[in-house]
């Protein structure tokens, strides 16, 4: 089934901020944002949640520590335990400045690799670019035809009332997820 | 008027979000102009000299330095505490002033990331070569072998150091990419069809500005700020217990890891400026490294150096108020001994010079400031120097008591690391943008008023 949607195009921040919160008020159903910056608290108006990558962060970084202690603690005082000037074979003060290092390591590599997974971010992509400038200069709102009291001329209207320099329609074939 | 109270904007010149893109990315597009080509072609020919020294230190040996049974650790480890000070700024631009919302390290955070990676460069090549047996280098990593498997001794700080120098040098390049992403999109999309536009499509990973991405990558950013926050201090503690942990007077101070730290921000944050000082002139760029950076980073370069100062006087004044009489002698011997020269060449450069940022005149003004950052850079390289050589040329045993000069081989590999440096950072401002587009445009309007009727 083929979807009607309509993509606003603003030249500044406060216009699209300012249509995004009247569309929501509107119950209009938007489908994406577009932004050349990460436009502070846009989050709080489009009401999207935390990202859980902070979960990631946390699990890869106590994986990575708990892996590399216990690997210290193996070599030094099980596989093959060498007398470094008489210091205890399980030296666990010691260790801690690698396991440290391994830590970040492992929390900072994984939070990225989550990140570009949800993302769907890798080499060679196309993207999927709504409007040419928008990694330059414009920003995007795209909204989508929810039910037949969706009124194009209305919402065509609203986002010109906020400075919308360009509106057009577009209808999209919705791809089943 | 209530404008006048707030704080001045971060970008000066009234500029639009076009206008950023356009002047960060014209460097990029046009023909390089016969300044870069001076610069590169001195920055090319000492990278040069590098390459015959090194290459001729390894055939050889490292009987081709200077340094004898009691001298044994001199320039080389001199220089490479020097290129990892000089990398912790840009962690401290990029992390740590962004967990306190310093929104000023915008216009400066890319080039003083790249500065990080690239100075991590030039440091690691010098413990590599220090081994002289450099192709068995990997030996510093636990690794299973047949020799038992043999494994490394954690217990010892130089094995620290080599994991978190990999570390640093690994999260340091993963944040600084992932900071430029966004900013490569911006450069694919305006690039025309080519070779330019291909590698650019392939390495911002199809980034097409949707808001949910930029959502996860705000929290990723603070993520990554997070983790390198710790990191960089955890990195020059370890370099400092390379020194704190042995039984040498001078070193076996439990002041070693702040005091580095300090310093190492010090040293930085004073390269930060002379390379941002040039290539603001050089590149157009002056509305985005304004007078107010130069304000600020000089406040933060009489900070660090006045830490920096402290720890000197505290070193010397605990030595003489303790009973260890070798300590005593090293400290009396750094400032009267044999390299007094390099010992007052430290505290001119490191603390009296940058004193004069006191001055509002003085701070405001671009050469006072740069030739104030060039003598902390030698004041810098002079204090891992001071702190290696006087510790180590008067041995416990009079009998051993040595000197140590430099040979024109330790010379050239530093001429060399200098080369590589200001390479690899020429050729960082012709092929990427040396602001963060997509930060500076976030915060145009911060300080920017009655402009528009909101």
């Amino acid at each position: 089934m083929s979807q009607f949607q309509l993509l606003g195009i603003f030249d500044d921040e406060s216009g699209m901020v300012g249509a995004i919160k009247a569309a929501r008020q509107q119950r209009l159903r938007i489908v994406e944002v577009y932004t050349p910056y990460a436009v502070h608290g846009l989050d709080r108006v489009l009401g999207l949640k935390r990202s859980r990558l902070s979960l990631v962060c946390v699990a890869a970084g106590g994986l990575g520590a708990v892996l590399k202690m216990w690997f210290e603690i193996w070599t030094a005082a099980i596989d093959w335990p060498v007398d470094v000037g008489g210091k205890p074979w399980n030296s666990l003060p010691a260790f801690v400045p690698i396991t440290f290092e391994v830590m970040v390591l492992f929390a900072g590599l994984a939070t990225v690799g989550a990140f570009f997974m949800v993302s769907r971010l890798r080499p060679g992509k196309k993207p999927d670019l709504i409007h040419p400038r928008v990694t330059n200069d414009r920003f995007a709102l795209l909204i989508q035809e929810t039910d037949a009291a969706f009124d194009v001329g209305r919402v065509r209207g609203l986002l010109q009332s906020h400075g919308a320099v360009e509106v057009s329609e577009r209808l999209v074939e919705e791809v089943p997820a | 008027m209530a404008d006048i109270a707030l704080s001045p904007p971060l970008v000066t010149g009234y500029k639009n979000l076009t206008d950023v893109t356009e002047d960060v990315c014209r460097p990029m597009e046009q023909r390089p102009g016969a300044a870069w080509w001076a610069a590169f072609a001195v920055a090319f020919s000492m990278l040069l000299a590098g390459v015959v020294s090194v290459t001729y230190q390894i055939a050889t040996g490292i009987g081709t330095w200077g340094l004898n049974t009691t001298v044994g650790w001199a320039f080389d480890i001199t220089n490479f505490v020097f290129w990892i000070g000089i990398g912790h700024a840009g962690t401290l631009i990029s992390a740590i002033l962004f967990l306190f919302r310093q929104r000023w390290r915008t216009g400066v955070n890319r080039a003083a990331e790249a500065m990080t990676l690239f100075a991590v460069m030039c440091a690691g090549i010098f413990p590599v070569i220090h081994m002289g047996r450099p192709w068995f280098g990997y030996w510093i990593f636990p690794y299973p072998n047949f020799r038992g498997s043999l494994w490394i001794n954690f217990r010892s700080p130089l094995a620290w150091d080599a994991f978190a120098i990999s570390t640093y040098f690994i999260i340091s390049a993963t944040f600084w990419y992932v900071g430029l992403i966004p900013d490569l999109a911006t450069v694919r999309d305006r690039a025309k069809p080519g070779l330019r536009k291909t590698l650019f499509s392939i390495f911002s990973l199809g980034w097409d500005g949707a808001y949910k991405t930029w959502n996860r990558y705000e929290m990723v950013y603070l993520l990554l700020a997070g983790l390198a926050t710790p990191l960089v201090v955890s990195v020059h503690t370890i370099v400092s217990w390379d020194f704190a942990t042995a039984v040498i007077p001078g070193w076996h101070a439990t002041i070693f890891p702040p005091y580095f730290v300090a310093g190492a921000i010090f040293s930085g944050m004073a390269m930060v400026l002379t390379l941002m000082i040039i290539a603001r002139k050089a590149m157009g760029l002056e509305a985005y490294v304004n007078q107010r950076h130069l304000d600020v980073m000089s406040k933060l370069i009489i900070t660090t150096g006045s830490i920096v100062g402290l720890a000197y006087l505290t070193e010397f004044f605990i030595a003489q108020y303790g009973s260890n009489r070798y300590e005593q002698f090293v400290f009396l011997n750094r400032a009267a001994g044999p390299f007094a020269w390099a010992y007052w060449t430290m505290v001119s450069c490191n603390v009296l010079t940058p004193q004069l940022l006191w001055f509002r005149k003085i701070r405001h003004s671009w050469t006072a400031v740069f030739l104030i950052t060039i003598f902390v850079n030698i004041g810098m390289w002079f204090e891992r120097f001071v702190i290696i050589v006087t510790s180590l040329h008067r041995d416990y045993l009079p009998a051993s008591w040595a000197s140590y000069r430099p040979t024109s081989v330790e010379i050239a590999t530093l001429i060399g690391s200098f080369g590589l440096f200001f390479t690899l950072f020429l050729v960082f401002c012709r092929v990427l943008p040396v602001i963060a587009m997509a930060e500076i445009k976030g915060v145009l309007k911060h300080g920017v008023h009655n402009r528009e009727a909101h």
